[in-house]
């Protein structure tokens, strides 16, 4: 393992210390794992709070910042927040307004996130969630613990960060996020497993030849392996796969994310993008807006997710709208 | 079986049966920090287990947890047995994350929560046990077959009432419970999950001892080893 670290049990403490010196926008609180935003909105407003396991950054962190999270709570590497975590933001951004907890379909992420609600709620602090759970590479199932919340994670805090920015309230905001999530369906190549540091080693092991397609974005096996093919065959299978699972026509809008796992260079997910246009404009589908580059990622594996999210008018509107964080900037 | 002696029995409170030892404060403190010392002794064997069909972080997520619970333990010296799994749960809920903190915190909450301030009775101790597994189904949602913690511990618990209504005491109701969850681990082999990472996997999960259940083992099994 070569690794930029001091050692494995520092890493989560070393990297939000330089969150703190490199985004004087941002409160960092180190010892509790609290990411915030350094100035607090001029109105009330509702909050969002999301977090999960590190090693998918710029998730949840790199979204804190007015239009999108007033508050991120990293785990330990691949392992969500504890309760307290997402109590302590919870009270820190809470203006009155509510708290809008958005949470990633993990088994870990929905008890840590539903205990911190029911202490929240206790102390009189007014709270929703969104489950995001956008992956169709798994079954939504009685046999399944339902499916992972992705790339869909990055639009929900976007859009309704933007809604609850204009002081929309709580019961609207949550509303808004659910949608983008039911509108949202992902699915996800990958060309490498992830090392985790405390790990060592790779997940799994993957032949030089071979892709795991349906990965997940936890170093855990996907749903199937295959032979590597030309980007343009992948994309193409991937297109189709999230497309089986969408409820979208020939006519329809949509937002496209092409997101990196974290070790694929942004020249290939262009590339990845080309094709998933081309494939698209074969199904009469239309990009409405585009997103590239490395949002939800899995530590160093190499691989791409696609997200597609059917469009319409007002969530283009909210899409569109300002925001400041350090990894989404649009003025 | 058990041997008993008035010190145990908890100044004189407790029953007066040498079958009826009654799980006091030190006794569900040696407990803990058996467990402590099995999770730091098994650590690779659980990451590797859960490397297999998760994501490779249970023997390291548990180990935190129980160190933290150690210098809680260090620090506190609780009152009574319901004091020392109280901590024991609300420490691991603070500590561990994942699904295993909450599950296995919600549990010890139970537990601590269900005891009565006095020593408990085997039978008082059952009824803390079955406390605690509601707590696991109640959050996780598991029911057994999933593949999952709730595979051991639902067999350990049946065997621990079994052996408390034929009249054991802690010690003979801990061994079977023991030996009733290592089997239930086993058993997991062959199942497919249909909760937490591993069910992902699909059918892809067959054929792998599950590591919620392993770690469920070494609680009963440090249980039996130190009532015993």
């Amino acid at each position: 393992m070569k690794k930029l670290i001091n050692s494995p049990e520092s890493v989560l403490a070393d990297a939000l210390a330089g969150v703190a010196a490199a985004h004087p926008e941002l409160a960092v609180d180190v010892p509790n794992r609290v990411i915030t935003r350094a100035v607090r909105p001029a109105a009330p407003k509702v909050a969002l709070v999301s977090g999960g396991g590190s090693g998918h950054e710029p998730l949840h962190g790199g979204f804190v910042g007015p239009g999108m999270l007033d508050a991120a709570c990293p785990g330990e590497v691949f392992t969500s927040p504890v309760p307290d975590q997402v109590l302590t933001a919870a009270r820190a951004v809470d203006s009155g307004a509510g708290v809008l907890l958005v949470v990633k379909n993990y088994t870990g992420d929905v008890m840590n996130f539903r205990l911190a609600a029911e202490l929240a709620a206790e102390e009189g602090i007014e709270v929703r969630t969104v489950l995001v759970d956008d992956d169709v590479a798994v079954r939504d199932s009685t046999w399944t613990a339902g499916r992972r919340g992705t790339g869909a994670t990055v639009l929900v805090e976007k859009i309704a960060g933007a809604l609850a920015e204009r002081g929309a309230p709580l019961a609207e905001v949550a509303a808004v996020g659910e949608r983008v999530n039911a509108a949202s369906r992902s699915f996800a190549v990958a060309l490498t497993a992830a090392t985790v540091p405390a790990a060592g080693k790779p997940g799994f092991d993957l032949p030089e030849d071979e892709i795991e397609v349906g990965v997940g974005i936890h170093g855990e096996p996907g749903r199937r392996r295959e032979k590597l093919r030309p980007a343009r065959e992948l994309a193409a299978e991937v297109v189709d796969t999230v497309l089986a699972d969408h409820d979208l026509a020939a006519g329809d809008e949509v937002i496209a994310l092409v997101n990196g796992l974290g070790g694929t260079p942004l020249l290939e997910l262009y590339i990845v993008f080309g094709e998933v246009a081309a494939r698209l404009a074969e199904h009469g589908v239309t990009i409405a807006r585009s997103l590239v580059g490395n949002f939800v990622t899995s530590l160093d594996m190499a691989g791409f997710s696609l997200t597609l999210t059917k469009a319409d008018a007002g969530l283009l509107e909210l899409w569109d709208a300002p925001v400041a964080t350090p990894a989404l900037h649009r003025s | 079986m058990d041997h008993d002696t008035p010190d145990h029995a908890g100044a004189g409170t407790g029953p007066s049966t040498p079958e009826a030892r009654a799980l006091d404060a030190p006794l569900a403190e040696a407990w803990i920090r058996a467990l402590a010392a099995a999770v730091d002794v098994h650590q690779r064997e659980l990451t590797d287990l859960d490397s297999a069909i998760g994501d490779g972080d249970h023997g390291s997520n548990l180990h935190r947890g129980f160190t933290a619970v150690l210098a809680v333990l260090d620090a506190l010296q609780p009152a009574d047995a319901g004091a020392v799994l109280g901590r024991t749960g609300s420490t691991l809920i603070s500590k561990v994350g994942g699904a295993s903190g909450p599950l296995y915190g919600s549990a010890f909450r139970a537990m601590g929560a269900a005891l009565p301030p006095s020593p408990a009775t085997p039978a008082e101790f059952a009824g803390a046990l079955a406390a605690g597994l509601a707590a696991v189904r109640r959050l996780g949602g598991a029911a057994p077959g999933d593949k999952t913690l709730v595979d051991a511990y639902t067999p350990a618990l049946a065997a621990f009432e079994r052996a408390v209504a034929g009249g054991a005491g802690l010690a003979g109701a801990a061994s079977a419970a023991a030996e009733a969850a290592e089997r239930g681990m086993r058993a997991t082999t062959p199942l497919q999950a249909r909760k937490g990472r591993a069910s992902y996997l699909g059918p892809r999960s067959i054929g792998h001892q599950d590591p919620g259940a392993t770690s469920t083992a070494l609680l009963f099994r440090t249980l039996a080893d130190v009532t015993g």
